[in-house]
């Protein structure tokens, strides 16, 4: 899918609002109120240029080129326990993705940046059959400079039958199925003013 | 007529011939013997797991949630989803919450499903096969069809993250779910009581991505179930028991440990509990082996 550059300009001088409108549960980043158990709780933790907390500060503070380009976002392990001990009940890691997936559509993303090579890796894996080719996605990691660890799960070929390069799972239906992500991602779009 | 119907999604990592399918295995035996009957969803797609938040969004993945539940609403009228992987079931948990909560995404979605002529009735129930067992059965009903006891096997109960947050078990604690070590001592295994690493992340997806950070989780993991004196670790998810078991090896390469601990899903457990053989099992699908569970089946 080719990606749009377009800034949206009418809501340049308001981050938070933009946030609040077209990010995943962004509308929950007001509600933050700045005690740091996210930041404490994350197992990537200390890996983060910014913890979730700094990030919704910053969001509040209109810092918008700094998050969107942040490394911060792709550090989620999607292991939810922000989730759990946030005294407020944010939902941080939909925050943290929906900020990762949107800095993703407006192609702001470092580059080189793993995590998002590695998931729009597999979601187009997913999109092609339906289901996704565990072998294909091993391979494709293999191939990749940096992700060589992807390999040891070749290993698992005594369970995972090698055969799968050669088309392996897919749902039957599967017009039926792009055509139902096309039409979502359309959706999505208009309300992200991605397009128009 | 089986005791228990329920519309059955497998997931992409427990199909056959793909890397969870020892799970698949072990849950088709555990079923036979408690009489559950598991109906595959027509047709189900992949969930996106959490990791498909990136090029997927919010409303195409979504949609392809509901693509499921309209299949099974069709197909399995009436049938609780049940979903083995941890990832297939939290997705498929927050499709049915986000839509059920908006009536704006339940109608773009229904939009989008139209696309291929579905429509979401939200009729659905999504539940984990741990749920069946609990809920469904109970610890007593489940030890009746017990035949060998996993007496004098130290089992470190690794939860993880998705079956246990942000939903959980019913009745659960998010810091120390009980259940695994229930099961565990249900079926005769002795259970530690003090496994600080119990609800720890595996680094999930991002053991891919960012494998030196993924692999110092998962050495902390396995570290402290040898420190409590385990013998195996037993867990609820595939990603889990794929990261933790597959790394071993690579850790103790980079780092001179000497880890060889087997990771096995609480359906192996049962399986062997029941009576069933290695392969009922899917025992031989370990890249470590699990040789005192092993001795058991030829009992």
């Amino acid at each position: 899918m080719a990606t749009n550059l377009q800034t949206p300009a009418p809501y340049h001088n308001n981050f938070l609002r933009e946030v609040e409108e077209r990010v995943e549960e962004g509308e929950w980043v007001k509600m933050c109120m700045q005690c740091g158990v996210c930041a404490g709780s994350c197992p990537f933790g200390p890996h983060w240029e910014h913890s979730p907390q700094k990030i919704f500060m910053m969001i509040r503070a209109g810092k918008r080129e700094e998050v969107l380009t942040s490394d911060a976002m792709w550090m989620c392990t999607s292991c939810y326990n922000c989730v759990v001990r946030c005294p407020r009940q944010l939902p941080i890691t939909h925050i943290m993705h929906g900020l990762a997936s949107y800095a993703h559509r407006l192609g702001l993303v470092p580059k080189g940046q793993p995590t998002h090579e590695f998931a729009t890796m597999f979601w187009n894996n997913l999109a092609k059959k339906g289901r996704v080719n565990e072998l294909k996605l091993t391979l494709a990691l293999y191939f990749k400079d940096g992700l060589v660890a992807g390999i040891k799960t070749v290993v698992l070929a005594k369970r995972l039958n090698p055969m799968e390069i050669f088309g392996g799972h897919a749902i039957k239906d599967l017009k039926g199925f792009q055509a139902i992500i096309a039409k979502a991602r359309e959706i999505e779009d208009k309300k992200q003013g991605l397009t128009g | 007529m089986a005791k228990k119907e329920y519309a059955f999604y497998p997931g992409c990592s427990s199909q056959l011939k793909a890397s969870a399918s020892n799970y698949l295995t072990s849950v088709n035996s555990m079923c036979k013997t408690l009489d559950v009957k598991l109906t595959e969803i027509p047709d189900w797609n992949c969930c996106s797991a959490s990791i498909g938040y990136c090029e997927g969004g919010e409303l195409p993945r979504l949609a392809i949630n509901a693509r499921n539940f309209a299949q099974a609403e069709t197909h399995l009228p009436g049938q609780d989803i049940v979903a083995t992987c941890a990832a297939c079931w939290l997705s498929a948990r927050e499709t049915k919450d986000r839509l059920d909560g908006s009536a704006q995404l339940m109608k773009e979605t229904n939009e989008a499903l139209a696309a291929a002529g579905l429509h979401y009735n939200a009729e659905v129930e999504i539940r984990h096969m741990v749920e069946v067992l609990i809920e469904d059965f109970g610890y007593e009903e489940l030890k009746k069809s017990m035949k060998k006891s996993l007496e004098g096997i130290k089992f470190a109960g690794y939860v993880g993250c998705q079956t246990n947050r942000p939903f959980g078990i019913s009745g659960e604690s998010f810091e120390n779910p009980l259940y695994l070590d229930k099961l565990v001592e249900t079926f005769g295994g002795e259970a530690l009581t003090k496994y600080d690493q119990k609800v720890a992340c595996c680094g999930g997806a991002l053991a891919f991505s960012e494998p030196e950070k993924s692999q110092k989780q998962i050495r902390d993991i396995v570290e402290s179930a040898y420190d409590h004196g385990a013998e195996m670790i037993v867990t609820p998810c595939p990603l889990c028991q794929a990261n933790v078991e597959v790394y071993q090896s690579e850790i103790n390469k980079k780092q001179g440990t000497k880890f060889n601990m087997p990771v096995l899903y609480y359906s192996q457990l049962m399986t062997v509990a029941y009576g069933g053989s290695m392969k009922d099992a899917g025992l031989d699908g370990q890249l470590i082996r699990a040789e005192k569970l092993e001795k058991i089946t030829a009992k």
